[in-house]
């Protein structure tokens, strides 16, 4: 499983200063404290990025791989601040990967910057018509995209699929469509194809207290269906492997001796799996 | 071998509330989907409340203004003509006159109507504020106290001002319409806090906000009708109270109600087209899972019980 962490986001007030100074220092410690938390891989998200793009881009990588010898991954709508990061990449630390192309055709000069620079691209399973309804939806997506890596020269073992993961606050049932989606991407080829997901969208809009809760066994969920990859808070999924144990145990049916922690894991699956209605307030029920 | 109709049960079952001093109007109480009465057990009609208001209705169309032309000046006359003469099961009083933006009305005036009112009536009383969230908050108290022990339904409490509310109609003995806006995860979060407080969960009628037919019915449809299934499929007890259809007051305000036959003739006649634009707005969330409805019309009003007549 590659851990790609998620905290050099522009959404991030501290990381958005540091972005706008270019102050090295606060970008540096998060990507070493990534790093030793088992990232295996930077996500740099600078957002639209539409001014100044390409230098930001380009100035992230360097000041990313400056101390940690990491890829980077390039999170930006922005295909020219892509070019200048793949161009500044170190491919030393392994390839980078781009964030993303979809179905939608302003999005396939991407995979023209994948093919040329070697990179990973990952697939977003959207089109221009609006978001996928279930699993199946996302499969007919991901077969457009990965007819469209081929025609433009992305083997299909450098593309990771994105089921697209909603939030479980509004979206519920997609928590599971995005589960069985994994599964079934990677029936699409032989080997397998490669999954990644944006892992804590699942609990935006959430309390703060049950972020990391729905983040872990939704993590645990998607790496028993085969995940490959996760843009997710490394310091969560450390813990979330920590109690992988737990979950199985609970998902076997046993008894925890540990009540509390038994009813939190019980009840979250309950709502991920859609079988109890999402409520901020459903541990407390 | 013979056919047999296959039949669907469900763990969860919605809870049955009964209202008024002599709890003379209940409605709730089925574990089946909304007249699947073949499938379990539907014991109770939907219950349909007269709207009537604390102000002469001057904002409504006049098509249902004028069927109250000459008792609609006093709220008294008014819901003594909906019991004695429209034969009204219950009805539903909205003090929209304490909104700031109208007659802007204290809470001690409210009071003394809802009092008057309820000295004149002897069927249930729905006690409906302004929908104005602080305004509600201190007129809704008032007036619950002013029902003590009548047994009303008091509304709407939502998430910025259900503490005060839930706490005057639990301390007075009342029952409390939940309001959210068409959002299931908030419907049921909001009955979570309510319950929190103490208020008992088979005291509450959950709102997941009404539309009109044209105007977004089928959200309000969809949200009811997912409620109604994690109540009965997943025994959600969160969503086990009933549910409001607080209809008129979405459906006298839309154009295929008001706008005049002269403009737009080939929609007919605007007095039937205003009728069966409640009708259905009705019907559908009837048929979605409401038991409990606000209505204006007394023809619509009819016809939907004929429609209950029918199904049940």
């Amino acid at each position: 499983m590659l851990i790609i962490g998620e905290k050099l986001s522009i959404i991030a007030k501290r990381v958005r200063e540091a972005m706008m100074k270019k102050d090295k220092g606060p970008i540096q410690e998060i990507a070493i404290r990534q790093w030793k938390e088992g990232s295996g891989m930077i996500d740099a998200n600078i957002g639209p990025a539409e001014d100044g793009g390409e230098d930001l881009m380009r100035w992230m990588v360097t000041t990313i791989q400056e101390v940690v010898p990491l890829p980077v991954c390039l999170d930006t709508t922005n295909s020219r601040a892509i070019e200048a990061g793949l161009k500044a990449h170190n491919n030393q630390w392994g390839r980078a990967l781009i964030n993303s192309t979809s179905n939608d055709p302003e999005r396939f000069p991407i995979l023209e910057l994948g093919a040329k620079y070697n990179a990973q691209v990952i697939g977003l399973t959207v089109g221009k018509g609006g978001l996928p309804a279930d699993a199946e939806e996302r499969c007919v997506i991901a077969a457009e995209i990965m007819g469209r890596a081929m025609e433009y020269g992305v083997p299909l073992e450098d593309l990771f699929l994105d089921p697209l993961v909603l939030q479980i606050a509004t979206s519920q049932d997609h928590a599971r469509h995005v589960i069985k989606a994994i599964g079934m991407f990677q029936e699409m080829n032989d080997p397998p194809m490669k999954t990644v997901v944006g892992l804590s969208n699942i609990s935006n809009g959430c309390p703060k207290t049950l972020r990391p809760v729905l983040n872990k066994y939704f993590y645990l969920l998607l790496t028993d269906a085969g995940l490959s990859a996760a843009i997710a808070d490394s310091h969560e999924m450390a813990e979330a492997v920590n109690e992988k144990a737990l979950v199985a145990d609970v998902l076997a049916g046993k008894q925890l001796s540990d009540t509390k922690k038994m009813l939190e894991i019980s009840k979250t699956l309950d709502v991920i799996m859609g079988r109890t209605l999402y409520a901020h307030s459903y541990l407390e029920m | 071998m013979a056919f047999a109709a296959p039949k669907e049960t469900y763990p969860g079952k919605v809870f049955q509330i009964a209202i008024g001093a002599d709890q003379s109007a209940v409605f709730g109480g089925e574990n089946v989907l909304s007249f699947h009465s073949f499938e379990g057990n539907a014991p109770n009609r939907p219950v349909i409340a007269y709207e009537i208001q604390d102000i002469p209705p001057e904002d409504w169309p006049e098509t249902v203004r004028k069927v109250y032309e000459g008792v609609s000046g006093d709220p008294v006359t008014w819901a003594k003509h909906c019991q004695n003469e429209l034969k009204a099961k219950a009805i539903a009083l909205r003090l929209i006159g304490t909104h700031p933006d109208r007659e802007n009305r204290s809470p001690e005036e409210a009071a003394k109507i809802v009092k008057d009112v309820l000295s004149s009536i002897n069927i249930p009383l729905i006690i409906l504020g302004s929908n104005h969230v602080e305004k509600d908050a201190a007129v809704l108290v008032a007036v619950a106290e002013a029902a003590k022990d009548k047994n009303c339904v008091i509304g709407k409490a939502q998430e910025a001002n259900y503490k005060t509310i839930a706490a005057a109609a639990m301390a007075n003995h009342h029952k409390l319409i939940a309001m959210s806006e068409l959002d299931i995860n908030l419907s049921k979060q909001l009955n979570i806090l309510i319950t929190q407080m103490g208020f008992d969960k088979e005291k509450l009628i959950t709102d997941p906000m009404c539309s009109a037919l044209g105007y977004g019915l089928e959200y309000t449809y969809s949200v009811m009708e997912r409620i109604r299934l994690a109540a009965l499929t997943q025994n959600d007890a969160t969503m086990q109270p009933p549910m409001l259809g607080d209809v008129g007051m979405y459906v006298w305000k839309v154009k295929e109600t008001q706008a005049p036959e002269a403009d737009l003739p080939y929609w007919g006649s605007l007095e039937e087209r205003g009728i069966a634009w409640e009708t259905v707005t009705a019907g559908a969330l009837m048929v979605a899972g409401a038991e409990l409805l606000i209505m204006r019309h007394p023809r619509a009003v009819k016809a939907v019980e004929n429609f209950i007549d029918e199904l049940m």
